[in-house]
C-alpha cells in the first residue's frame, strides 16, 4: 500500500481510461465533451507507457508517448476544426440531432 | 516513501476525480477547466515518476495549447444551448444502463489483465534502450530521439503539418461581396485596359461608356 509500484500507476490508468469510456458512452448531448474524453482514454494510454517504461528500465516507452502526445494534439485539432464546420452548416453540435447519416 | 505515497495519492485522487468531473460537469467550460487539472496532475505524476521531459512537454502541449484550442471552440460555439444533460436525458434514457455495464466490465477486464500480470522471462532481455541513469531524462531522449527514431520524428512532424493543414482547410470560409485585393490582375493590366485617347471635335464634347 505504501510502496507504489507498477500497479498502482497501471490501475490509475484503468480508472481514467474507464471514465473516459463512461463520458463517451452515456454522454448524448454535447460532441465537445466526447472529444474530451477522447483526450482522456489517450492520457490514460500515456499513463501505462511512461510508467512500463520506468519500471522495467527502457526508454522507448517514453518515445512512443511522445508520439501519442504528437497524435493526440493533432486529432484535437482536427475534430475541433469539423465540430466548428458543423456547427456552421447546421446549426448544433448535439449529439442526438446529428442523424444524417441515419438514412 | 511514505511521502513519496502521499503525494502519489494526493495527485491520483485529483485527477480521478477532475476525470469525473469532465464527464458530468454541466457546463462545457467547467469541462475544459478540470480537463486542465487533470493533465496538469498527470504531469505532475510523470515528472514524480522520474519522466521529467514528458511531464514538461504536456504542460506546454495540453495546457498551452490543446486546452486553449478547446476553450476557443466553447466560446465560439454556443454554449448556453449545448448544456451537458445526461442524466436527466429526455425519454429514450436505456442507453444509460447498457453503457455502465459496459463500462463496470472494461474496468474489471483491465483490472484482472493487471493483476495477473507477470514479467515474460526473457523480457529485461529484450529491452531496447535502457535507461542510463547518469544522464537526465531529456538528454537520453534526445539522443535516441534524433538517432534511433528519427524516421518516426519526421514523420510526426508531417502529421502535425497535415493537421495544420487540414484544420485551416476545414474551417477556411470563401465570403461572397468582399472586395479584395488581387496582385496578378493588379500587376498584368495593362496600358489600354485603362486609359483611352479620344479625339475631341470642337464644342460636341464626349460621351463617356457609349
Amino acid at each position: 500500500m505504501l510502496s507504489i509500484g507498477l500497479g498502482h500507476y497501471l490501475t490509475l490508468a484503468a480508472i481514467i481510461f474507464t471514465i473516459g469510456i463512461v463520458g463517451i458512452f452515456l454522454n448524448r448531448k454535447n460532441i465537445i465533451v466526447i472529444l474530451m474524453s477522447i483526450e482522456l482514454i489517450l492520457l490514460a494510454v500515456n499513463i501505462n507507457l511512461v510508467s512500463f517504461s520506468i519500471f522495467i528500465n527502457d526508454l522507448s516507452g517514453q518515445v512512443f508517448t511522445l508520439f501519442i502526445l504528437t497524435v493526440a494534439a493533432a486529432e484535437a485539432a482536427i475534430g475541433l476544426a469539423i465540430i466548428v464546420v458543423y456547427y456552421r452548416n447546421s446549426g448544433t453540435i448535439r449529439v442526438e440531432e446529428i442523424d444524417r447519416l441515419k438514412g | 516513501m511514505i511521502a513519496h505515497a502521499i503525494i502519489f495519492y494526493i495527485f491520483s485522487l485529483i485527477a480521478i476525480v477532475s476525470a469525473i468531473m469532465v464527464t458530468v460537469s454541466k457546463n462545457t467550460v467547467n469541462s475544459v477547466f478540470f480537463l486542465i487539472l487533470d493533465f496538469i496532475s498527470i504531469s505532475c505524476l510523470f515528472i514524480m515518476i522520474g519522466a521529467e521531459f514528458l511531464g514538461m512537454i504536456m504542460l506546454i502541449v495540453y495546457v498551452g495549447a490543446v486546452a486553449v484550442l478547446f476553450l476557443f471552440v466553447v466560446m465560439m460555439l454556443n454554449v448556453a444551448q449545448q448544456k451537458n444533460e445526461w442524466f436527466n436525458s429526455s425519454g429514450r434514457s436505456s442507453h444509460i444502463p447498457v453503457g455502465l455495464l459496459i463500462s463496470i466490465i472494461i474496468f474489471f477486464e483491465l483490472i484482472i489483465v493487471i493483476g495477473g500480470w507477470k514479467y515474460k522471462p526473457d523480457l529485461l532481455d529484450s529491452i531496447a534502450i535502457e535507461i542510463n541513469t547518469e544522464l537526465t531524462n531529456t538528454q537520453s531522449l534526445g539522443s535516441i530521439i534524433y538517432t534511433d527514431y528519427i524516421h518516426l520524428f519526421q514523420l510526426s512532424g508531417m502529421v502535425l503539418l497535415v493537421a495544420m493543414i487540414g484544420a485551416i482547410v476545414l474551417t477556411f470560409r470563401q465570403r461572397s461581396g468582399v472586395k479584395r485585393q488581387s496582385y496578378f490582375k493588379q500587376i498584368s493590366r495593362d496600358r489600354k485596359d485603362g486609359i483611352e485617347l479620344v479625339d475631341v471635335e470642337n464644342n460636341k464634347g464626349v460621351k463617356i461608356d457609349a
